[in-house]
C-alpha cells in the first residue's frame, strides 16, 4: 500500500470517528494529563531522596510535603489514566458499530451479482475480524501512540532540565533503542507472517480432512492425509521455532538496553554528584527514568506493526463500503394493480458477457397460467427467476407485468406481487412463528396458523418442542429439508401474492413430507400465475406453458404435447425419463 | 497436564538448561540496584571516581551477560515450545486417524478440529512460558523481597503488604471482566451470524422486501456488541491506574518509614534508592505473573481436552493374530463359493451412547453381480445399513458375512478396499478433479480416470471446462454445480473398479435424464459389481434386481418392483407419492 492510500484510508476511517471527537479529545487530553503527572514523580522522587541526607539530617517537613505531592500526582495520573482508557473504548467500539452497520446497510443494497460472486466467508471475516483488528490497531493505538510519543518527549524534557550533559548522553543512545526496537519488529513481522501463512494452510488441511473423516476412512486415505499433515507441520516447525525466538527477544533486548542508559546515566550522574552538580535525589530521578526509557519506544514498534496490519484491513472495509449500490428505485412506481399478466420482450441477458446466454426471447403468459421451465442440471433455470424478480437486470429487451415495464416500478412494489419459493429453503435463527410471518409481520396468530394448515406445516409444527415459538437453530439445522420447504410455503400462503415463483426440490424428502408438499403446491397454485423451476413430471404435464432450457440458454418452448410432436431436445429429455418410469 | 510433559522428554537439555540461564538473569538483575547503591553510598560520599567506574562497569558487564544468557533461554524455550508442539499435533493426528465412526461422532468434528489447532496452541504457550518465566518470575519476587530483608527488615515489612494487595486487585478485575469477555464474543457471534443469514438469504430477503427489517435486526445486536464491549472497557480501565497507584503508594511509604531509619542511622540513602527499586521490580513481576496464571489455567484446560482424546482407544479395530486379507481376486475364488456375497444375519445396531435400536433384527443376501436397491422414508435406517458393510460401526447384535465369514475376520484396510462408497453429501476436496479422482486410487492413470468420468456422465461438463480434467476444485467444489459435484464424487468411487459399489442417495442432485444415462451406463460397464443403491426415489431403484424396503429400521419387504408393488404397503406409498 503507497503511503498516499494509507494517509487516504486513515482520513476516512477519522471521519468515522468524527462524531465522537469529543472522545477523542477527551482521550488525547487525558493520556497528556496522565503521563505528565507520572513523569514528574521521578523529580519529587529525587528531591525526597534528598530530604534523607543521612542519620540526623533527615528534613521531615520537606519530606512530608514531597509525599504530598506525589500523592496528588499519583492520584491525578490514576483518574486520567481511567479517563483515557474510558474514552478510547468509547471511540473504539462506537466507531466500530458504525462501520459494521455501514457494512451491512451496504450488504442489503448492492446488486445480487456481488453477493453471488464473493465468497460469503470473505465478507464475514471483513465484517467480525477486519473492524476488530481496525479497532485495536487503528483507533487503540492512536492513544498507545499518542501517550508513547508523550513519554519520550517528556522524558528527555525533564532530564534535560536537570542536568543537560546525562540528558544529552542519554538521547545520544536514543538511536540505540530505536534501532534494537525495529530491528525486532521487523524480524518478528517477517517470519510472524510467514507462520501465518503455513498455519492458515495446516488449518486449511486440518479443516478438510478431519471435515470428512468418515470419507477419509471410506478412502483409506488416512496414511495419505497423515502424510502430508506431517510435511506442513516440519515446515511450521521450522518457521515457528525462528518467529517464536525473534518475538521473544524484545523483553531481554529491553532490559539491556535499559541496564546500558542505567549504567550510563549512574556512572555521568556519579561523576557529576562528585563534581557537586547533581544531587543524589536528582540522580535518584534520573535512574528511575532511565529505567522505564525504552518501554515506550517498544510500545510504539508494536503499535506500528499493529497498524499496518490494521490499515490492511481498513481497506478491505472500505472496499465493500465502496460497492456500486443498484440504482435507487425513486421516482418510481410503488405499486400496480396486478392481474397475473407477465410479458417478456426480445430479452437478451448474460452473466458474463464473453457468454451469451439468454437471447432473443419471447414470452406472452396469461393470468393465472403455469409455466414449467425444465431442463438437465446446471442449464440455468434459475436464470430467468433472477429476470423474473428483478434480481439481475436485463441486458436488453423489456420485461411487462400487467403491461408496465418492470424497471418503471420500484423493486419492492415489483417483488410484492411474486410468492417465492425456492429450494434452497432459507429460514432465519427466530421462531416458527417469526419466520412464517415474515413477509407479513402484522399477522395475526390465526392467520399464522391457517397459513401453516393450508401448507401442511400446522401438524408438525404442534409437534415440535415448542411449537409456534420453537426456535429454528443455525438456518433451520433443526428441521428436516421437506419441513423447511413447509414453513416457506407456509410464508408465502400467508400474504396471498398474485404471481408465484416456485422451485421444486429434488434432493432427500420423505415421502410423507413430499406428497404435503405436493398438494401445498397446488392449493398455493390455484388461480395465480406461476412459474415453477419443475422436476416432476406431473407439474410439467399440468402446466400450460414449458420452456425447455439447456446450457442456459431457453432451447424450445410450448404445451407438453406440442414439444413432444417436435421430436427435439424435450422428446429427448422426456423420454430418458419415461423409458424408466413405465412399469 | 502432566501427562503431555512426557513430551518434554525430548528437549531435556533445553529444559534444564533454559531455566537455569534464565535463573542467572534474574540474579544479576537483583544485584543491579545494590551496586547501585554501593555507588551512591560509597563513590559519591568518598569521591571516589574510580570506584563508581568500576562499579558502572559491572553494571554494564551484568546487564551484557544478562542479555546473553536470556537469549540462549529464549532460543531454548523457542526449541523446546515449538518442538513439543510439532511431535504432540503429529501424534494427536495419527491418534485421530485412529478412530473409528463411533469416535468421531462422539468427539465431532469442530472439537476434534479445535483440540488439534487452539489447544494445541495453548499448550505450546505454556511450554514456552514454563522455560521462559516459571523459573525467574516466583525468583524475582521472592528474590527481591529477600533482599529487602537483608537490607532493612522493619522497612520490608512494605512489601509483604503490597505483593498480596497487587495480586488481589489484579485477580478481582480479571475475575470482573472474564465474563464479559465471554459474552461479548457471543454477541459478537450473533452478529456474524446475522451476516452470515443476510448473505445466504439475500434473494428470500429482497423478495419479501425486507431490507430494512433485516437492517434493524442487524443493529440491535450490533448495538449489544458495542455496549458490551464498553461495559468492559470501564472495568479493564482500571487495571492500570490501581496497580499504578498501589505501587506508587509503597514508594510513598518507603520513602516516609524509609526518611525514620536512614535519620536513626539504620540504613542509608543509596539502599533507600536501592528498595524503591525492588518494589518497582517487584510490581512489574507481579503483572507477570498474573498473565502466567491465566496462561497455565487455559493451558491446564486445553490439556484436559488433548488427553482426552489421546485417552480415547478406537473401539473398532483389526482383530489380534490370524487376520486374512481381502482382495477382489480372493472374492471370485471358487474356494468361497456357494455363498452369498453379503449376508446380514439377525443384525440388530444401534448407535453408541443410544439404547434404541437404529436397525433390528435384519436378514438379507445380496449375491454377486446384483444390483440392490435400499428405498425408505428420512430415518428409516437406509444410511446406517450401507455404513455397516465397510465396518464403519459394529454390529450390536448378530453378524455381518462377506463369502461366508464374518467382517471381523479380515484385516478393515483390505475390506474397505473392496468397497466404492459414494457419499449422500457430495463432498470434493481442493485440488483438481483429476487429484480428487486419485482420492480413491492413488497411482490411477489418466486412461482409468477418463474411464471413471465417461460413466459417471461427467466427461461432457469437464471436457468443456477451460482446464478439463485439471480444473481447480474451489471452496469444496463452489465453481461447480450440485449435480456436477456429485457425478464427480461417482467417478471417484468407479475409480478403484470396485467390487461392491455403494451409492448412498447419491443421484438426489441429478435431473431424471442424468439419473437414467447414469444407471444405464453403470449396468453396462460394470457388468461384475454389485451395486447398492440408497435411494429416495422409486424411480432411481425400481429396476433393480432386489429391492430392500426399511420402515423404521426394520425390513418392510425384500423384492423386485411389481412385486412389492403388490405386497409392500410401505413401498406402495412411496411409489404413489412419486410416480405420476
Amino acid at each position: 500500500m503507497t503511503s498516499k492510500e494509507s494517509n487516504q484510508t486513515l482520513k476516512r476511517l477519522f471521519s468515522y470517528a468524527k462524531p465522537y471527537r469529543m472522545y477523542l479529545i477527551g482521550a488525547l487530553f487525558s493520556a497528556l494529563v496522565s503521563v505528565l503527572l507520572s513523569l514528574l514523580l521521578p523529580v519529587f522522587l529525587g528531591k525526597a531522596v534528598d530530604f534523607i541526607a543521612g542519620p540526623g539530617k533527615v528534613d521531615f517537613n520537606g519530606l512530608l510535603r514531597t509525599i504530598a505531592y506525589m500523592a496528588l500526582f499519583i492520584a491525578g495520573s490514576c483518574i486520567f489514566q481511567w479517563t483515557m482508557s474510558f474514552c478510547t473504548s468509547k471511540i473504539t467500539y462506537f466507531t466500530v458499530k458504525d462501520l459494521r452497520n455501514s457494512v451491512y446497510e451496504k450488504l442489503n443494497i448492492v446488486p445480487l451479482e456481488v453477493i453471488d460472486k464473493t465468497p460469503h466467508g470473505n465478507i464475514i471475516n471483513t465484517m467480525v475480524n477486519d473492524i476488530d483488528a481496525v479497532s485495536d490497531g487503528l483507533l487503540q493505538g492512536l492513544t498507545q501512540l499518542f501517550s508513547g510519543i508523550m513519554t519520550i518527549v517528556g522524558t528527555i524534557g525533564l532530564m534535560l532540565s536537570i542536568n543537560l550533559g546525562i540528558g544529552f548522553a542519554v538521547i545520544l543512545l536514543t538511536p540505540l533503542s530505536l534501532f534494537v526496537a525495529s530491528f525486532i519488529s521487523r524480524r518478528t513481522y517477517r517470519k510472524f507472517t510467514e507462520q501465518t501463512e503455513i498455519k492458515g494452510e495446516m488449518g486449511g488441511l486440518i479443516e478438510e480432512m478431519l471435515g470428512n473423516q468418515k470419507l477419509i476412512k471410506a478412502f483409506s486415505y488416512e496414511d495419505r492425509a497423515l502424510e502430508r499433515f506431517k510435511e506442513i507441520n516440519a515446515r511450521l516447525h521450522k518457521c515457528g521455532v525462528m518467529a517464536q525466538f525473534y518475538s521473544s527477544l524484545t523483553n531481554p533486548c529491553t532490559r539491556f538496553v535499559n541496564g546500558v542508559v542505567y549504567a550510563s546515566v549512574g556512572i555521568l550522574g556519579a561523576f557529576s554528584a562528585i563534581r557537586g552538580n547533581l544531587s543524589v535525589g536528582q540522580l535518584t530521578s534520573f535512574l528511575a527514568y532511565a529505567n522505564q526509557y525504552t518501554k515506550p519506544f517498544n510500545e510504539i514498534s508494536g503499535v506500528i506493526t499493529e497498524f499496518q496490519s490494521a490499515l490492511a484491513s481498513a481497506k478491505r472495509v472500505f472496499a465493500l463500503i465502496d460497492l456500486e449500490p443498484e440504482p435507487s428505485d425513486e421516482g418510481l412506481l410503488s405499486g400496480i394493480q396486478a392481474d397475473g399478466r407477465v410479458s417478456l420482450k426480445n430479452v437478451y441477458f448474460s452473466y458474463d458477457k464473453s457468454v451469451k446466454l439468454i437471447e432473443d426471447l419471447n414470452l406472452e403468459v396469461k393470468p393465472g397460467s403455469r409455466i414449467a421451465i425444465v431442463g438437465p442440471t446446471g442449464s440455468g433455470k434459475t436464470t430467468v427467476i433472477n429476470l423474473l424478480m428483478r434480481f439481475y437486470d436485463a441486458d436488453k429487451g423489456t420485461i411487462e407485468v400487467s403491461g408496465v415495464d418492470i424497471k418503471k416500478m420500484q423493486r419492492k412494489a415489483l417483488r410484492n406481487m411474486y410468492g417465492m419459493v425456492l429450494q434452497d429453503t432459507w429460514l432465519f435463527e427466530g421462531t416458527v412463528r417469526e419466520n412464517i410471518a415474515y413477509g407479513k409481520e402484522d399477522a395475526t396468530e390465526e392467520e399464522i396458523i391457517n397459513a401453516a394448515k393450508a401448507a401442511y406445516a400446522h401438524s408438525f409444527i404442534e409437534r415440535l418442542p415448542n411449537g409456534y415459538d420453537t426456535v429454528i437453530t443455525k438456518e433451520g439445522s433443526n428441521l428436516s429439508q421437506g419441513q423447511r420447504q413447509l414453513l416457506s410455503i407456509a410464508r408465502v400462503m400467508l400474504i396471498k401474492p398474485p404471481m408465484l415463483i416456485l422451485d421444486e426440490a429434488t434432493s432427500n424428502i420423505d415421502t410423507r413430507t413430499e406428497i404435503h408438499i405436493q398438494k401445498a403446491f397446488a392449493r398455493l397454485m390455484e388461480g395465480r400465475t406461476s412459474f415453477i423451476v419443475a422436476h416432476r413430471l406431473s407439474t410439467i404435464k399440468e402446466s400450460d406453458l414449458i420452456l425447455v432450457m439447456n446450457q442456459g440458454r431457453i432451447v424450445e418452448q410450448g404445451s407438453h404435447e406440442e414439444l413432444l410432436r417436435k421430436e427435439g431436445f424435450y422428446h429427448k429429455l422426456y423420454y430418458s425419463q419415461f423409458h424408466v418410469t413405465q412399469t | 497436564m502432566f501427562k503431555l510433559a512426557r513430551y518434554l522428554r525430548y528437549f531435556k537439555k533445553e529444559v534444564i538448561i533454559g531455566p537455569f540461564f534464565k535463573l542467572l538473569e534474574a540474579v544479576f538483575e537483583l544485584i543491579v540496584p545494590l551496586v547501585m547503591a554501593s555507588i551512591i553510598d560509597i563513590g559519591i560520599k568518598n569521591k571516589d571516581t574510580a570506584y563508581v567506574l568500576q562499579r558502572g562497569g559491572i553494571i554494564l558487564l551484568l546487564g551484557f551477560m544478562g542479555l546473553v544468557f536470556a537469549l540462549i533461554c529464549q532460543y531454548c524455550a523457542a526449541r523446546a515450545s515449538q518442538g513439543f508442539g510439532t511431535m504432540v499435533r503429529n501424534d494427536l493426528y495419527a491418534h485421530i486417524n485412529s478412530f473409528s465412526h463411533a469416535e468421531l461422532d462422539l468427539f465431532g468434528t469442530d472439537t476434534l478440529i479445535n483440540v488439534l489447532t487452539n489447544d494445541l496452541n495453548q499448550m505450546q504457550l505454556a511450554v514456552a512460558m514454563l522455560i521462559r518465566l516459571v523459573v525467574r518470575v516466583p525468583f524475582l519476587i521472592i528474590g527481591a523481597i529477600v533482599m529487602s530483608m537483608i537490607l532493612d527488615l522493619k522497612l520490608s515489612v512494605i512489601f509483604l503488604i503490597v505483593a498480596p494487595l497487587v495480586s488481589a486487585v489484579l485477580y478481582l478485575i480479571m475475575k470482573k471482566s472474564v465474563p464479559f469477555y465471554k459474552a461479548r464474543q457471543k454477541k459478537l457471534d450473533k452478529v456474524s451470524l446475522i451476516t452470515r443469514e443476510s448473505l445466504s438469504g439475500a434473494r428470500v430477503i429482497r423478495a419479501f422486501s425486507k431490507q430494512e427489517h433485516e437492517i434493524e435486526r442487524f443493529k440491535r445486536a450490533n448495538d449489544e456488541v458495542a455496549d458490551i464491549a464498553i461495559s468492559v472497557g470501564k472495568i479493564s480501565a482500571f487495571l492500570n491506574p490501581a496497580t499504578f497507584a498501589i505501587l506508587n503508594i509503597a514508594i510513598l511509604t518507603i520513602l516516609w518509614f524509609g526518611g525514620i531509619r536512614v535519620n536513626e542511622g539504620s540504613l542509608t540513602q543509596g539502599e533507600v534508592v536501592a528498595f524503591t527499586n525492588y518494589i518497582t521490580q517487584i510490581s512489574l513481576a507481579l503483572v507477570v505473573f498474573a498473565n502466567l496464571v491465566v496462561i497455565f489455567t487455559k493451558a491446564a484446560a486445553s490439556a484436559a481436552r488433548i488427553n482426552n482424546v489421546f485417552e480415547t482407544v478406537p473401539t473398532l479395530t483389526d482383530k489380534a493374530g490370524d487376520r486374512s486379507n481381502l482382495s477382489s481376486e480372493e472374492l471370485t475364488d471358487t474356494g468361497l463359493d456357494g455363498y452369498p456375497l453379503i449376508s446380514f444375519e439377525n443384525v440388530s445396531f444401534a448407535y453408541p451412547g443410544t439404547d434404541k435400536y437404529a436397525l433390528e433384527d435384519i436378514n438379507i443376501d445380496i449375491n454377486e453381480g446384483e444390483i440392490v436397491g435400499i428405498i425408505g422414508g428420512t430415518g428409516s435406517g437406509k444410511s446406517t445399513l450401507v455404513n455397516l458393510l465397510p465396518r464403519f460401526y459394529d454390529v450390536s447384535k448378530g453378524v455381518i458375512k462377506i463369502k461366508g465369514k464374518p467382517v471381523q475376520d479380515f484385516s478393515i484396510d483390505s475390506l474397505r478396499k473392496i468397497f466404492g462408497l459414494v457419499p449422500q453429501k457430495a463432498v470434493l476436496f481442493s485440488g483438481s478433479i483429476s487429484d480428487n479422482i486419485r482420492y480413491y486410487k492413488e497411482d490411477a492413470t489418466m486412461e482409468e480416470i477418463k474411464w471413471a468420468i465417461e460413466i459417471a456422465q461427467a466427461k461432457d461438463f469437464v471436457e468443456r471446462l477451460p482446464n478439463g480434467y485439471d480444473t481447480i476444485i474451489r471452496q469444496g467444489g463452489k465453481n461447480l454445480s450440485g449435480g456436477q459435484r456429485q457425478r464427480i464424487t461417482i467417478a471417484r468411487a468407479l475409480v478403484r473398479n470396485p467390487k461392491i459399489l455403494i451409492l448412498d442417495d447419491s443421484f438426489s442432485a441429478l435431473d431424471y435424464a442424468t439419473d437414467a444415462n447414469l444407471r444405464e451406463a453403470l449396468k453396462k460397464n460394470l457388468k461384475n459389481t454389485t451395486v447398492i443403491m440408497v435411494s429416495q426415489r422409486a424411480n432411481t431403484i425400481k429396476n433393480a434386481d432386489k429391492i430392500i424396503v426399511l420402515d423404521d429400521g426394520k425390513v418392510a419387504g425384500i423384492g423386485k418392483h411389481e412385486d412389492l408393488y403388490r405386497s409392500c404397503h410401505v413401498y406402495k406409498e412411496i411409489c404413489d407419492s412419486q410416480i405420476s
